[in-house]
């Protein structure tokens, strides 16, 4: 594409490659972004699009390969060095400070930071030109997802760059508020900014970019124009081979199996959420997926279902029995299993093995223990049965679950969890990092789970994810639980909105539909 | 008891001169826990200051000298804790409890020679009419350069932190390590100047101690201020005017609890002993007592380890 419509491009890579230990991450990458485009960078988790930006932005440097930008040689060796030359960066995991002000993160994110008074005036300026409200004396530990995306969209803009990196932008921010960015990105395109666009969510990609590179394992597979292309095309691009079709769910709920009840939990200070009066019931078969920005009740949702946080004992039932006041073994014990979203630390103890790890949930429910004993071989058996199942790349089960990749090791904590058979399941972000095959594994595991009577509770970021897989569908905003709702009566749009923290008339609405 | 015995003034000058060290090692230990790492050696780091500055004021007569030099020794024994943590990647805590009982026995060597010995290197400050003033004189121009230096410090580190680039620099680097790797920010720079500097200071308030307090040379002679210093940064919030305060504060307590020895009040000397600990417990205690505030006020990477990997 470069140099075909005759205009010079702004940013060009050629041949860049990049091995760490083990893994090439990057492997003779070439593309370019023109002047005033929004060029996307398409890819699964791990086909090498987070290295290749820490490339341009100077976090890390190229074994092979030039960058040219405008025409010019361009090797930063220092972030500092890349903010000079015009390069401006949005990270897909906030580089913010939450103890400090925003006036102070977006000094920290400048080269040459102005003083404070001239400072706070630049961020009024810059955040009412491209509609994105800002106040600067605000500490960021008390501001929203979509509050703190500003922060860095607006530091990255104080600098005029050139080329603006968003690197998986929409992942944390509703649907609404993905709009609004939008908005502002096209407005900066029309000024004459390059954007680098990098996400996998086909759609909007689709409405917003000019251009598309698309890599698959380091490698560059693909170039088009995403806006002539369907977005089953370009996931069949991405992922190397064509797509099935899920399959339809077969859903007839049967009894009761959890039951919630004017569940309130206080926040766990300074920055948690409080979970306000949830109610709810799922019965066998359900699958409830709850949807929602992080940081909305989701971690509090999950520790209060695992018994981390206690509760009123009558608050949570399993069947008829009452187990809000029960910790985590004793509830396991009832058939109440959780498969938390921190994997090293929290899913799983990074240092201890595999089949160490199996043991830590499954002692009761797999029997891995009798009479105080651990059972060292029927431990190794069911590890083995979770490994081969889920397709669990691992060099040996006594090697520590540290040594697993992130997806690797979701896999496992998974399958360890739905291999003993639980009466109730409850998995947050269970496909998060996990590639194509293997999500589609995991999510085929947690169907036949419920089709054999399980209840489960899903709670993920990804809406595409849960609109396939849940057959209840309810969303957590502000420590609240909408009233849950058959998946295939839902529009994106309402859960949007839901997901906004929504208006007090919309679970009346949404009552109605159900009804 | 003969409350009568007690003299304002002197009381009030006892505890300027028991809360300066104490003020020197928790400022120093301020800024090294802001930049995110827990350095528990701070006591080391005291007595290997108080012996390295007794030497030298005692060879040289120079008190500017053996400030200097207990300085140079408190940030021989950082560096070394520097380069465990932050180049060896050793555990924070271990490194830094080695490091105290490591400073004590190497004073305790290098003090063998001068146990017993005192010294006058002087150094009070002393304005003809000033100083001569009944009640204020003492207080406020009869001090030696040190503690008006102390009290300097805690103004400079509060300035630094709140008003200087470099001071947001550490804090961010306190904060979140990682973010501020991705900005492009060096972290590992960052922390080794502040375990040095966290070390001098801590070296200043031994030398204090051996040079000025007493003035002589005892093994041990720190008794534990190396502690109470690291409570008071806990006690201050991490931040500077509140150590001062707490400096004053437990610095205070120490020296109700020798006047009341002193008046012979019935109670087992012991018991007056163990009382600034006891209180620094307490205080602790409390303070932790609320999570909230404890950790919107805690650098959020205090004693995490930084690799640089990604």
């Amino acid at each position: 594409m470069r140099g075909a419509e005759g205009k010079t491009a702004l940013f060009e890579a050629r041949g860049l490659r990049k091995a760490f230990p083990g893994v090439v991450a990057n492997d003779d990458v070439s593309f370019s972004v023109g002047r005033g485009e929004i060029h996307a960078l398409l890819g699964e988790n791990g086909a090498g699009k987070s290295t290749l930006v820490k490339m341009i932005y100077g976090v890390q440097r190229p074994d092979e390969g030039e960058m040219l930008l405008e025409g010019r040689p361009f090797a930063p060796r220092r972030p500092g060095e890349a903010r000079a030359a015009g390069i401006g960066m949005v990270f897909q995991h906030f580089s913010l400070f939450e103890a400090l002000t925003v006036a102070e993160n977006v000094s920290l994110g400048m080269n040459d930071a102005p003083p404070a008074r001239a400072l706070e005036r630049r961020i009024r300026e810059v955040s009412a030109a491209y509609g994105l409200p800002l106040e600067p004396g605000r500490h960021v530990g008390q501001l929203s997802v979509g509050e703190r995306q500003r922060i860095e969209i607006v530091r990255a803009l104080l600098q005029s760059p050139k080329l603006l990196i968003m690197d998986e932008p929409t992942s944390v921010l509703t649907p609404q508020e993905a709009e609004t960015m939008f908005g502002t990105l096209r407005k900066l395109a029309a000024e004459g900014v390059s954007i680098l666009y990098i996400s996998h969510k086909l759609e909007e990609i689709r409405a917003l970019c000019d251009g598309a590179t698309i890599l698959r394992g380091g490698k560059v597979t693909g170039r088009c124009d995403p806006r002539a292309e369907t977005a089953r095309g370009l996931a069949e691009m991405m992922i190397g081979r064509a797509l099935a079709a899920p399959a339809v769910a077969d859903w007839k709920p049967g009894a009761p199996k959890l039951s919630v009840e004017k569940l309130s939990v206080p926040g766990a200070p300074p920055f948690g959420v409080a979970l306000k009066d949830l109610s709810f019931t799922l019965r066998a078969g359900d699958i409830l997926g709850v949807a929602g920005v992080a940081g909305n009740g989701q971690d509090e949702l999950v520790a209060v279902m695992s018994g981390e946080t206690r509760a009123p004992s009558g608050a949570i039932r399993i069947g008829a029995q009452p187990i809000g006041h029960l910790g985590p073994d004793q509830r396991r014990a009832r058939g109440l299993l959780v498969a938390p979203e921190e994997r090293l630390g929290h899913a799983a103890a990074p240092d201890m093995s595999l089949v160490e790890n199996a043991i830590l949930t499954g002692r009761r429910r797999a029997g891995l223990a009798k009479q105080g004993f651990l059972r060292f071989g029927a431990a190794r058996r069911f590890a083995e049965g979770v490994v081969s199942r889920y397709g669990v790349k691992t060099a040996g089960l006594d090697h520590a679950a540290r040594s697993l990749s992130g997806g690797n090791l979701q896999k496992y904590v998974v399958g360890r969890e739905i291999e003993q058979k639980p009466e109730v399941f409850v998995v947050a972000q269970p496909t998060w990092g996990v590639d194509a095959g293997a999500a589609e594994v995991i999510r085929g595991a947690i169907r036949d789970l419920a089709k054999n009577g399980a209840a489960v509770m899903v709670i993920s970021q990804d809406l595409d994810e849960l609109m396939e897989l849940s057959t209840l569908l309810s969303v957590i905003a502000g420590g609240r639980l909408s009233f849950p709702i058959p998946t295939r009566e839902v529009t994106v749009e309402q859960i949007g909105l839901l997901m906004g923290g929504g208006s007090a008339a919309e679970p009346v609405e949404i009552g109605l539909l159900h009804a | 008891m003969d409350l009568s015995a007690l003299d304002p003034v002197k009381l009030a000058l006892s505890l300027i001169i028991a809360a300066t060290p104490l003020l020197f090692a928790a400022l120093g230990e301020l800024i090294t826990e802001k930049s995110g790492v827990l350095n528990l050696g701070v006591e080391g780091m005291m007595i290997v200051g108080a012996i390295g500055g007794f030497a030298t004021g005692l060879n040289t007569g120079s008190l500017a000298l053996g400030v200097a030099a207990a300085a140079a020794a408190g940030m021989a024994l950082a560096a070394l804790f520097a380069l465990m943590t932050q180049y060896l990647m050793s555990n924070q805590v271990a490194t830094g409890l080695a490091l105290t009982l490591f400073g004590l026995g190497v004073a305790a060597l290098a003090g063998q020679d001068y146990a017993g010995k005192t010294l006058d290197v002087g150094g009070k400050l002393d304005i003809p009419g000033l100083t001569d003033l009944p009640v204020i004189g003492p207080l406020l121009f009869g001090h030696d350069a040190l503690v008006y230096l102390s009290l300097l410090m805690a103004v400079a580190v509060w300035r630094f932190l709140t008003r200087s680039r470099a001071g947001l620099v550490l804090r961010a680097v306190g904060e979140n390590h990682d973010a501020a790797h991705a900005i492009g920010y060096p972290v590992r720079l960052v922390r080794v100047g502040a375990i040095l500097f966290g070390g001098a200071m801590a070296g200043i308030g031994g030398a204090y101690l051996a040079l000025v307090q007493t003035p002589l040379w005892v093994e041990g002679m720190t008794a534990g201020r190396g502690w109470i210093a690291l409570a008071i940064v806990v006690f201050a919030a991490w931040r500077p005017w509140r150590a001062l305060l707490g400096a004053y504060l437990f610095g205070g307590v120490t020296i109700v609890q020798l006047n009341l020895q002193a008046l012979g009040v019935a109670i087992q000397s012991q018991y007056l002993s163990m009382a600034p600990y006891l209180v620094t417990i307490i205080v602790l205690a409390i303070i932790s007592a609320d999570r909230a505030r404890a950790r919107l006020d805690a650098p959020a990477c205090l004693g995490r380890p930084f690799h640089a990997a990604s």
